[in-house]
């Protein structure tokens, strides 16, 4: 246990240094004047104007309708899937409801699958489709980030930047490099990278097996760095070709939280108050560990109901102990809780072990860090949805020091506050109005694996996931029908822009303020109180919504699973 | 000279209102229930979204219970959806009647003011000459423009400015100082109220306000929350509490189907009622704040008026909460009104007693602050004692001589400034002495005012007369600056004076030899700076500075331009005044601040209370998190919806009278507060809920 809590500790401590150099790569990125020589001629091909200045309107319309491009793209390519030349394999087009989701799963960053990928996509749909959108999500999420950030370091600004050179640049100067790096040592670390689809070998008891291969390690490096998640294969990182080691465990893991965690220091470095950084880093800090903590401690003991059988699960030098279903021994319980919680945290999605076999509350910590989506949350967004909600702090606790609320020296007024709480509400109206709606279609029932509180939180994680461009899946929910294609992709597309243009509105309305003189009169939301009350409202208004909901799912499991009742 | 005299002259000025306006707010509980029966109308409802969706859910459980009546179904019992519905009805009447209270208070007020508007018949001229012809015109007929004539004992019949004449005024009705004012043709004494009463000769005035659109009018209407806007903080936190709700409102519609779907999978129990879905929505939505938020802003506007202030808008209010830089006037604000003597610098060759006598003898009968002041520092330095005056000559201080003194058959006393003594000697055969024009010199050069005192063609010396520092202002400051908010002194005085004032008093900053326009490019370079600004003016000259800061006090003794450009009026007149107008700014956004965040963290305990009594039928299990313990599921909700009923009348004193206002940095007083309104916003309804719970145990 001491070993387990020490690499919990060492993977934090190397994110924590990662956070200065890339935190401060990215500030160079979004606020150096020069262009590259291939950015130039980027923009020259493409007839873009590096030098239009974008109002958040602007910004938003290009970010929008440039992922509508992407996305129809996507669903074509993936609808004419049999009839293009190359797959060995001639894997079949999705249907429409199929192509849709997986289209929207991945250009919001969601990477929700309905599908598998080794038995439904060829090797060029991996390619031209997933690992594509997979780099262009992300790359639209930083630069999102970006434009945001910039205006919310603007007075009397009217515009926010150019969408086109943040998307280039964030392309360009950060994903390509870092994935290209990253690819290498994959490879180094036993993971495929090849254009041919399959290898066929004779086993030890003499039959011939088809084993699936394909360009995996440039799809794991952009689907970790850009927290998307999507597996190459079925089993997503628990596959030995996705994740051969602890080490490249491990380097998913940074990966995941590479961005996310540096955002917080692009942010104070942008906005001139690098102690206003740290506090979200404090915050984003804060959250993640005490939802490890929980998901570690439930998963470290295991299932009493096991332990009148004569299972043992104790971890000793032998066995890794605890909660082992659904969990690969190479990992163990603790490798496997620690990713768990950065993948959901992060949302990227990705797993290498089973969510759904979690105990109750291990699994409802996946759960709930969804539901907040800005426990480090998803590139670019989870610091966009974490401001949201300082805003809202600033609202709820600001007045009492006897002022109107101002948030980094400009007043909070009713235009902010209307677009941080449509920002806000956007997300549990997505989740639990589609989960309602779910449950009362009758054939719902036929899609679970599971009956009890657990069928339940299968429905509900599934439109958790979606909204908050997670992907994860409790597998016991048979997703792939036309009703939960279409709600799910539904889902991703309300949780990804109805989160994201709402807040670019007020960085909007921000960079077009006034500044405010700081004084002693001032409250101050660079403080360890500050980060505090950050979380606290976090957990009050985005957490409580979700009470009820949790409490008919693992909560009540947990109980059920104490008094020793199962379902079937 | 009696010792205490001595103390007045320092002490600071007693207040000058004798009879603030307000009356105090003694409503009457019946007119306060009436009011909130009355607002049950849905029109009124609507005007408060969060409550409303109250007004609405006590609706359907009445209903639901009368359906229940006549076809029993479910396993709830007919007398809990009553007993919901009773509470739900409660909850809508005690926000009414906060809003009744608050208003009703404002009513108070406005009848006081109101009191003065009576109506009278007014002289109209023609022509503005006192012999002109006239007709009687109701002063509720006027038209803007019309010249009235107003003699001795006539109330003055509308707002104006005064053409021709000069009047004493008694403005008691409006200010309470019961001492009366001069007010004159030209210069900033020009303006008139309607309502006031002339006390000795005769003006004729030009009527500048439509009757019903004067200053007192809108003032009038504006404390009745008649008028009352939402101010731009209150709309957003309306917007705020809305979105609340409408997430609560989703949170609880979806739990119906969610618990139906938990039957369905479990096989067993039943899904959450509606009364109960019903009740768990309103424990959640922020009624707290939702039910108190009109009350606080009309009881913000009550205590500015309390203060003898009148603010224009709810705005005006807020902005003073955000002010960061006060412009103060010396005079009044910084320094009183009056100077002091303080040294007595000889003339060469003259003994300093022998000055100080002459000084004294001069000043024997000169009433004035300065004079009196005189006699206390002669008396405190060298014992010096009354003299009798038998046979003395007393002359008075005039313009054209700007001297005064006293003439006895042998000596001819005079003092008076510098140049007037100096020409007072030399027309009696003497000179002034280059060591006294030094020692003048000197005296004013650094802040303080020089008296010269002759004895016939002799000139004795100077007295130094400094300016006073009020009592306490100096800490004022401090206090002040400890919360974020500069102090910059305005002055007509020169640099160097008001440098040496500035440093005693320890303001900030300081604009010397101010002129209109300084001040307002000051405010605009502050402005500039992100700051907000506040300051008071009562001259026509002052309008543009006073339009230009965002929260503007002006003197009610001032010109009627000063007062259309301000946002606010102080009755007192009194320019200190502005501190007390950013206290009960900052108080107002304190007091809603305090609310919002404890509505919001009650949520927390109410969970506790209700989910695990809404579900226990679908998983008993779940009775787990009843870690109050209440006594059952009926018992619970209802202590939920009793404690959230009872909170808001337990906050309205609150509400009404404000969070204490402390000065002191926001980082301190957001602990303080959070302390208080967050964590006994947490703790509070655990404890609530477990006592009600414990009370209405015997009736299950």
């Amino acid at each position: 246990m001491t070993i387990d809590i020490l690499q919990f500790a060492i993977i934090l401590v190397i994110m924590t240094g990662l956070v200065v150099v890339v935190g401060k790569w990215m500030a160079h990125l979004f606020t150096s004047p020069a262009h590259s020589f291939l950015e130039r001629g980027t923009y020259r091909v493409l007839g873009i104007d590096p030098s239009e200045k974008m109002s958040w309107k602007r910004y938003g319309m290009v970010l929008v309708l440039s992922n509508a491009a992407m996305m129809l793209l996507g669903y074509v390519l993936l609808r004419v899937q049999q009839y293009l030349p190359g797959d060995a394999l001639e894997r079949a087009s999705q249907t429409p409801d199929l192509a849709f989701n997986t289209a929207a799963s991945f250009i919001t960053n969601t990477n929700w699958q309905a599908y598998s990928g080794e038995s439904s996509l060829s090797n060029f749909s991996q390619m031209a489709v997933i690992t594509f959108l997979m780099c262009m999500s992300a790359a639209t999420g930083v630069a999102a980030a970006g434009g945001f950030i910039r205006g919310m370091s603007r007075q009397n600004a009217s515009d926010i930047g150019n969408y086109w050179v943040d998307f280039t640049r964030v392309l360009y100067r950060l994903l390509l490099p870092l994935s290209f790096f990253m690819a290498l040592v994959y490879v180094w670390q036993g993971v495929p990278q090849t254009l041919h689809a399959d290898a066929v070998v004779s086993t030890l008891q003499g039959i011939q097996q088809q084993i699936i291969l394909g360009p995996v390690a440039s799809f794991e490096t952009i689907k970790h760095i850009g927290t998307n998640g999507g597996g190459f294969f079925g089993m997503n990182a628990a596959h030995p070709f996705e994740n051969p080691t602890p080490l490249t465990n491990t380097l998913h893991i940074l990966s995941m939280l590479l961005i996310p965690s540096a955002l917080t220091y692009t942010f104070g470095s942008m906005i001139m108050r690098r102690r206003q950084g740290w506090a979200f880093f404090g915050a984003f800090v804060v959250m993640f560990v005490g939802f490890l903590a929980l998901i570690y401690s439930a998963e470290h003991s295991g299932n009493p109901m096991l332990t009148p059988l004569g299972v043992d699960q104790t971890q000793t030098a032998l066995q890794g102990g605890g909660n082992m279903e659904g969990k690969e021994l190479r990992f163990g319980v603790a490798q496997s809780s620690m990713f768990a919680a950065v993948t959901t945290a992060a949302t990227t999605g990705s797993v290498d072990s089973m969510h759904d076999s979690y105990t109750p509350l291990g699994g409802l910590v996946p759960l709930s860090q969804m539901m907040l989506n800005d426990v480090f949350g998803g590139d670019g967004v989870g610091l966009i949805n974490l401001i949201a909600y300082a805003i809202l702090t600033v609202f709820l606790v600001g007045m009492m020091i006897g002022r109107t609320p101002e948030f980094l020296g400009k007043k909070i007024e009713a235009r902010e506050i209307k677009y941080v709480m449509l920002a806000i509400l956007a997300h549990p109206f997505s989740i639990l109005g589609f989960t309602a709606l779910a449950t009362l279609m009758p054939s719902t029932l036929q899609s679970l694996n599971n009956l009890g509180p657990h069928g339940f939180s299968e429905v509900l994680y599934a439109y958790t996931s979606g909204t908050a461009n997670n992907g994860s899946a409790f597998a016991g929910l048979n997703a792939n029908t036309p009703f939960f294609n279409t709600t799910i992709g539904l889902a991703m597309l309300i949780g990804r822009y109805f989160t994201l243009l709402p807040m670019l509105a007020v960085a909007g309305s921000l960079a077009a303020k006034k500044a405010v003189a700081e004084s002693a009169g001032t409250l101050p939301t660079s403080t360890p109180l500050f980060t505090g009350l950050l979380v606290f409202v976090v957990l009050i208004v985005g957490g409580l919504t979700f009470i009820p909901a949790l409490a008919l799912g693992p909560i009540v499991e947990q109980f059920l699973m104490l008094a020793g009742k199962t379902f079937q | 000279m009696a010792e205490s005299q001595i103390m007045t002259s320092t002490a600071p000025r007693p207040p000058r209102s004798k009879r603030p306006i307000h009356t105090r707010g003694a409503v009457p509980w019946t007119s306060v229930l009436v009011d909130a029966l009355r607002k049950l109308s849905p029109r009124e409802q609507m005007k408060n979204p969060v409550m409303f969706v109250v007004y609405v859910g006590s609706i359907v459980v009445t209903l639901l219970g009368l359906r229940a009546l006549w076809q029993p179904a479910g396993h709830e019992s007919v007398g809990f959806v009553f007993a919901i519905a009773a509470w739900l009805w409660f909850t809508v009447l005690f926000a009414n009647a906060a809003e009744a209270l608050a208003e009703g208070r404002g009513k108070a007020q406005a009848d006081a003011l109101r009191a003065t508007r009576q109506r009278v018949m007014a002289r109209v001229l023609d022509e503005p000459k006192p012999d002109s012809p006239s007709r009687m015109v109701a002063s509720d007929a006027l038209a803007v423009g019309d010249l009235v004539l107003v003699q001795a004992q006539e109330l003055i019949p509308a707002d104006g400015d005064i053409l021709v004449g000069v009047a004493s005024v008694d403005e008691s009705a409006i200010t309470g100082e019961s001492a009366p004012v001069i007010r004159e043709a030209g210069g900033d004494f020009s303006s008139v109220t309607g309502g006031t009463r002339v006390l000795s000769d005769w003006i004729i005035m030009r009527v500048t306000a439509k009757p019903g659109e004067a200053f007192l009018d809108r003032m009038i209407s504006m404390v009745e929350g008649a008028k009352r806007g939402k101010t731009p903080n209150e709309v957003a936190l309306t917007i705020l509490l809305v979105a609340l709700t409408l997430i609560f409102l989703l949170v609880t519609a979806t739990l119906l189907p969610f618990s139906q779907f938990s039957v369905a999978v479990t096989g067993a129990g039943q899904p959450v009622s509606i009364t109960v879905l019903i009740a768990l929505l309103v424990c959640l939505i922020p009624t707290t704040i939702g039910a108190l938020l009109s009350t606080v802003g009309i009881a913000g506007m009550s205590r500015m008026i309390k203060a003898n202030v009148l603010a224009t808008s709810g705005r005006a209010i807020e902005a003073a909460g955000d002010v960061d830089v006060l412009l103060l006037d010396k005079t009044g604000t910084i320094t009183l009104g009056n100077r002091e003597a303080a040294e007595f610098h000889p003339a060469p060759g003259i003994d300093v007693r022998t000055l100080a006598e002459a000084a004294v003898l001069a000043s024997l009968a000169d009433e004035t602050p300065e004079g009196r002041s005189i006699v206390a520092l002669a008396k405190k330095r060298f014992g010096l004692s009354e003299r009798s005056l038998e046979g003395a000559e007393i002359i008075p201080f005039t313009a054209q001589t700007r001297m005064s003194g006293i003439d006895f058959a042998d000596r001819k006393l005079r003092k008076g400034a510098a140049s007037a003594i100096r020409a007072y000697v030399e027309q009696a055969g003497g000179t002034l002495a280059p060591a006294v024009q030094r020692t003048v010199d000197e005296v004013s050069r650094h802040g303080s005012t020089a008296l010269a005192v002759a004895d016939g063609a002799q000139v004795l010396g100077v007295v130094e007369l400094k300016d006073i520092i009020k009592r306490g202002i100096k800490e004022r400051f401090a206090e002040l600056r400890a919360m974020g908010i500069k102090t910059v002194m305005i002055t007509g005085d020169n640099p160097l004076t008001a440098a040496a004032i500035a440093a005693e008093a320890g303001v900030d900053d300081y604009l010397a030899e101010a002129t209109p326009e300084d001040k307002l490019k000051l405010i605009r370079k502050y402005q500039a700076e992100g700051h907000l600004v506040a300051m008071t003016g009562d001259g026509t000259n002052d309008a543009p500075a006073l339009a230009q800061a965002d929260v503007a006090v002006a003197m009610n003794s001032g010109t009627q331009a000063a007062k259309e450009a301000a946002n606010m009026v102080d009755l007192d007149s009194n320019p200190a005044k502005l501190i007390q107008v950013v206290e009960v700014g900052k108080q107002m956004i304190m007091t809603r601040g305090a609310l919002t965040t404890f509505s919001v963290a009650n949520d927390l305990a109410k969970y506790f209370a209700i989910i695990p009594a809404a579900f226990v039928a679908t998983y008993p299990a779940l009775g787990a998190l009843n870690v109050m313990g209440l006594h059952s599921p009926d018992s619970a909700i209802l202590s939920a919806v009793i404690f959230n009923a009872l909170i808001i009348v337990a906050l309205i004193p609150l509400a009404l009278r404000g969070v204490k206002y402390r000065a002191e940095p926001a980082a301190q007083l957001l602990k303080r507060n959070l302390l208080i309104y967050s964590v006994g916003g947490l703790i509070a309804p655990f404890i609530g809920i477990k006592l009600i719970d414990m009370l209405i145990t015997p009736f299950f």
